[in-house]
C-alpha cells in the first residue's frame, strides 16, 4: 500500500525512474499465497489492523470474569437520572480489550478479582459476583475508601482503584460518557474566545 | 536468499536529499523551484494528512477500541507520528549508567507531523552563548543572518502570536494569535502577579488561511495531522507542493544505508539505500548531497559511510561527529484548580496546543543556573481520552462535596459519577523546556556489536544531564509551584526533588535533540562551515538540527526550516558560480 502511494508521488515527476526498477518490478509480480486481505481503516498503519484483529478474536477474562467486572462496573458507576451505568456503555468489553491490548493489566486484574472472591468465600460462602447486593457493598465499602480501609484490604484498594480508573476510563470515553460529561467540540467551529457570561463569572477580562 | 547487488541508477540528480521532515522538506521545496533535479529518500511510506486513508482527524475517543490510549503510538492512537521511541527491527544501545531515548518517525514528513507547531526564533544572544557566558559554543553565523529567512519562512508556512519587543524572543510576521482559554486567564493573572511574563503562544497554525491552504477550525487536534493543511506539516506544505514541480522524485521506504563518495575527488557522489519493501539494495547518483535525516540518524549516517579516504567517517575529519548532542531539558507539573470545577460547559478546543506561553524572563547571571527555560501550558475541557478519570481517589477529597460536607477519598456510585462532572476541566498542567549546555561527553557513536534489521550498524549513545540541567529543572519546579499557588490551585503528587534530578526528564525525551555535526568556522573542531556545508567534502550539507551547536530555550523546528532555506540558497549561488 505504502508502496503504491510513493510510485503515485513519483508518477507525478518527469521522471518516473524509480518506478521502473526491476528489481522492484520482479519483487511486486511474485503473487502472495492465499492470504485474506484485511481491510486496513483510515488512519491505521497495516501493522496495528492486523494487531486489533487478532486481539478483537482473542478473549481475556473468563465468563465469571466478565461477569464480575461487569458488576463491580455498575457498582462504581451505575445508572442515574443523566446517563446509563458502565455496562450500558459497554465498559466491560473495553477492560476485556485493554487486558489484551496492554498486557501488564492482567495479572492485577485477574488476581485482584480473585482476592475479592476469596474474601468473599471466606465471609459469605460464595464469590462477590454470587453475592447479594448487600454483601458486594459490605465489601466494597471496605475497599472503596483507600485512607480510612483496614491495612489488611490494602490489596483490595489496590485493585478497586485500578478498577475505578478503568471503568471512568471506559464510560467517559464512551458517546454515552461524552454526552453526560458535556464535552461539546470536536467539531469545525470558530473560537472567538471564553463567552462573557464565563469572563464575568471569574471576574477576567480580554481587555488587560 | 540473493546475495544483495547494488545496482548503479544511470540518471544523475542534481541534488539527493536523505529525510523528508522539515530540514530535507524545505531543501527540496527551495532547490526544485529553483529549477534543480530532486531525487527525495524517505525511509517511511507515503503521508498526505488529506488523505482519508491517513486520517485521525475529528474522530471521538470510542473509534478507537482502546480509547485513544498510546499503545501503538506514544503519544495515543490518532496522533499522526509512524514509528516512536522504540521500532521493530531498528534497536539502538546506550552506554552503562547513561540513556538516550530516540524518537523516529519513518513516513513523508517525519516528526513534523505530529510535532507541537511552537515556532520560535533563536534570539540574538542564543547565538552567542561562549562570548556572553564562558561555557558553550558560539554559533558562526549571527541572528542578522538567519532573521531574513525566518521571516520568509513566516511568510511562507504561516505563525500566529504577538508583537512583544522582547529581545530573547524575537517578533516574527505574524497572524492573530486566538484569544487565551479560561485557564489561560488565570494563568496570565496569576504570571503578572508574581513577574511571570503570559504571552500568546507562537504556533505554525493557520487562523487566517494562506497560499490555498484551509483556514484552522479549531478542533485542537494538530498533532492527529490536518487534512486541511492548516498547520505545518512538512508532508503537506513542503514536499508534496515540492513533488508537483514535476522535478522532485521521491522515493518512500528508502532506507540510507551510506554516502557515496568518489575515492578520486573525494566528493559525495549519491546515496546508497535499502529499499524497504523489497529489502534490496539501490543507490541514487547526485552532484550534490543534502543530509537532513534528523540529528542522530544523519551522525550515524555519517559515521557508517567510512572509505578508504574517510577512515573516521564521512566529514568527520575532526572526529567531532556525533558529539555534542543535546535534548532540551523538560520538567512538569500538573495542578488542580477548585474555582474550575463545576464550569460551564461550551467548546474551547481552540488550537492544538497552549494559546499562552511564558518566554525565559529571568537574567541567568543572578541564577545558580547558566541558561533558561521557558513554560508551556495545558488545561481546559478536551476530549476525555484515555486515562481520564484514573487518580479520582487522590483527588476527590481535596474540597467538600455538592452539600458542603467533606467527602472521603475514592469512593463509587451516583455520587463518585457526579465528582467526573465536577472536576472536568479543572486541571491544569504546565511543562518547562530549557536550553542545555552542550558538552562533548554527551555524543553518539556507533555500536561495534549491533546492526538493524537492515544490516546498517546503529547507533550507541552517551548522554548524562549535568548540574546545569539539573538546577534548571529545580527552579521550574519552584516556578510551577508558585504560579499554582498565585493560582489558587493545589499542586498534584509530591514535588520532584533530587531523587529524580526534580522531575528532569530523560535526554530524548523532549525530542528536540541537536548538535551531532554542528557548524563553526574551525574545521578542528566542527563539522560544518556557516553554510552548513561540509569541511571536508564541498558537495555535502546537512539543513537538520545536527548543524546547530546549540539550540537557546526555542524548540528548533523554525531555525531547522530557516537555516534549510539559507543553506538551499547557497547552494544555488554555488552551483551558479560553479564551485560545486
Amino acid at each position: 500500500m505504502k508502496r503504491r502511494d510513493s510510485l503515485k508521488a513519483i508518477t507525478l515527476s518527469s521522471l518516473g525512474f524509480a518506478g521502473l526498477n526491476p528489481q522492484i518490478s520482479a519483487a511486486e509480480s511474485l503473487s502472495p499465497p492465499d492470504v485474506k486481505p484485511l481491510k486496513v481503516p483510515g488512519g491505521r498503519q497495516k501493522f496495528e489492523a492486523e494487531r486489533d484483529a487478532k486481539l478483537n478474536a482473542d478473549k481475556f477474562f473468563t465468563p465469571h470474569e466478565l461477569k464480575t467486572v461487569t458488576v463491580l462496573g455498575d457498582i462504581i458507576i451505575p445508572a442515574d437520572a443523566k446517563s446509563g451505568s458502565a455496562s450500558q456503555a459497554g465498559v466491560p468489553a473495553f477492560i476485556e480489550f485493554m487486558m489484551k491490548d496492554q498486557p501488564q493489566w492482567q495479572t492485577p486484574m485477574r488476581g485482584g478479582i480473585r482476592w475479592l472472591d476469596n474474601v468473599c468465600v471466606k465471609r459469605f460462602g460464595k464469590k462477590f459476583a454470587d453475592c447479594l447486593k448487600a454483601q458486594q457493598i459490605e465489601i466494597v465499602d471496605e475497599i472503596a475508601y483507600p485512607a480510612k480501609a483496614k491495612p489488611d484490604m490494602s490489596q483490595g484498594v489496590t485493585f478497586f482503584n485500578t478498577m475505578r480508573g478503568f471503568v471512568a476510563t471506559g464510560f467517559f470515553t464512551s458517546q454515552m460518557g461524552i454526552k453526560d460529561l458535556g464535552y461539546v467540540g470536536n467539531t469545525p467551529n470558530q473560537w472567538e474566545g471564553v463567552p462573557a457570561d464565563v469572563l464575568k463569572q471569574y471576574n477576567l477580562s480580554y481587555d488587560e | 536468499m540473493d546475495v544483495p547487488q547494488i545496482k548503479k541508477a544511470a540518471k544523475v540528480y542534481d541534488v539527493v536529499i536523505v529525510g523528508s521532515g522539515a530540514g530535507g522538506g524545505m531543501a527540496a521545496y527551495q532547490l526544485s523551484k529553483a529549477g534543480a533535479t530532486v531525487c527525495l529518500l524517505e525511509a517511511g511510506g507515503y503521508f498526505d494528512p488529506a488523505d482519508p486513508k491517513y486520517i485521525n482527524q475529528l474522530k471521538w475517543s470510542y473509534e478507537s477500541p482502546r480509547r485513544g490510549a498510546g499503545t501503538t503510538r506514544a503519544f495515543g492512537d490518532f496522533d499522526a507520528a509512524w514509528g516512536g521511541w522504540e521500532i521493530d527491527g531498528e534497536p539502538y544501545s546506550a552506554v552503562k549508567g547513561t540513556e538516550f531515548h530516540w524518537f523516529r518517525s519513518r513516513m513523508l514528513g517525519g516528526r513534523t507531523n505530529h510535532w507541537g507547531r511552537i515556532s520560535l526564533r533563536m534570539g540574538p544572544d542564543d547565538f552567542k552563548r561562549r562570548s556572553l557566558t564562558g561555557i558553550g559554543e558560539d554559533w558562526p553565523i549571527g541572528y542578522e543572518d538567519l532573521s531574513p529567512y525566518y521571516d520568509k519562512v513566516d511568510d511562507l508556512i504561516g505563525v500566529f502570536g504577538s508583537k512583544e519587543g522582547l529581545r530573547d524572543a524575537p517578533d516574527g510576521r505574524f497572524l492573530p494569535p486566538p484569544k487565551p482559554r479560561l485557564h489561560e486567564l488565570m494563568i496570565k493573572k496569576a504570571g503578572k502577579s508574581i513577574g511571570v511574563p503570559v504571552i500568546p503562544s507562537r504556533l505554525s497554525i493557520l487562523t487566517k488561511p494562506i497560499h490555498d491552504r484551509g483556514g484552522c477550525f479549531y478542533c485542537a487536534q494538530c498533532g492527529r495531522a490536518c487534512q486541511a493543511y492548516a498547520d505545518f506539516s512538512s508532508s503537506s506544505v513542503l514536499c508534496i507542493p515540492a513533488v508537483k514541480t514535476g522535478r522532485v522524485t521521491l522515493i518512500n521506504g528508502a532506507m540510507a544505508r551510506e554516502v557515496i563518495t568518489d575515492p578520486k575527488t573525494g566528493l559525495a557522489s549519491g546515496v546508497s539505500y535499502v529499499d524497504v519493501p523489497t529489502m534490496t539494495e539501490q543507490s541514487v547518483m547526485g552532484k550534490v548531497v543534502v543530509l537532513a535525516a534528523s540529528t542522530c540518524e544523519t551522525a550515524r549516517l555519517l559515521l557508517n559511510s567510512k572509505s578508504a579516504r574517510f577512515q573516521n567517517g564521512l566529514a568527520n575529519s575532526s572526529g567531532v561527529v556525533g558529539k555534542y548532542l543535546n535534548d532540551s531539558t523538560g520538567a512538569s507539573r500538573g495542578a488542580f484548580i477548585p474555582a474550575l470545577m463545576d464550569r460551564k460547559r461550551y467548546n474551547e478546543d481552540g488550537v492544538g496546543g497552549a494559546h499562552v506561553y511564558s518566554p525565559w524572563w529571568l537574567d541567568n547571571k543572578k541564577l545558580d543556573f547558566p541558561r533558561g527555560y521557558h513554560i508551556e501550558y495545558g488545561g481546559g475541557m478536551g476530549m476525555p481520552m484515555y486515562g481520564f478519570g484514573f487518580g479520582m481517589e487522590g483527588r476527590n477529597s481535596i474540597v467538600p462535596g455538592r452539600d458542603g460536607k467533606p467527602r472521603e477519598a475514592g469512593g463509587y456510585g451516583e455520587s463518585l459519577k457526579d465528582d467526573f462532572r465536577r472536576f472536568y476541566g479543572a486541571n491544569i498542567g504546565m511543562a518547562g523546556r530549557g536550553e542545555p549546555v552542550p558538552l562533548e561527553s554527551n555524543y553518539c557513536e556507533i555500536d561495534p556489536n549491533t546492526v538493524d534489521k537492515y544490516g546498517i550498524p546503529t547507533l550507541r549513545f552517551n548522554y548524562k544531564w549535568g548540574e546545569a540541567e539539573i538546577k534548571q529543572a529545580k527552579h521550574m519546579q519552584d516556578t510551577f509551584e508558585e504560579i499554582i499557588h498565585a493560582m489558587g490551585g493545589i499542586a498534584l503528587g509530591k514535588k520532584p526533588g533530587p531523587e529524580t534530578n526534580y522531575g528532569l526528564e530523560a535526554p530524548g525525551k523532549i525530542i528536540h535533540e541537536i548538535g551531532t555535526a554542528r557548524m563553526g568556522n574551525d574545521p578542528k573542531n566542527s563539522v560544518l562551515n556557516k553554510y552548513s556545508q561540509a569541511h571536508d567534502v564541498k558537495n555535502l550539507f546537512v539543513v537538520d538540527a545536527a548543524a546547530f551547536p546549540s539550540q537557546g530555550d526555542k524548540n528548533v523546528t523554525w531555525t531547522i526550516l530557516a537555516n534549510s532555506w539559507r543553506t538551499s540558497d547557497y547552494i544555488i549561488d554555488q552551483v551558479k558560480q560553479k564551485n560545486i
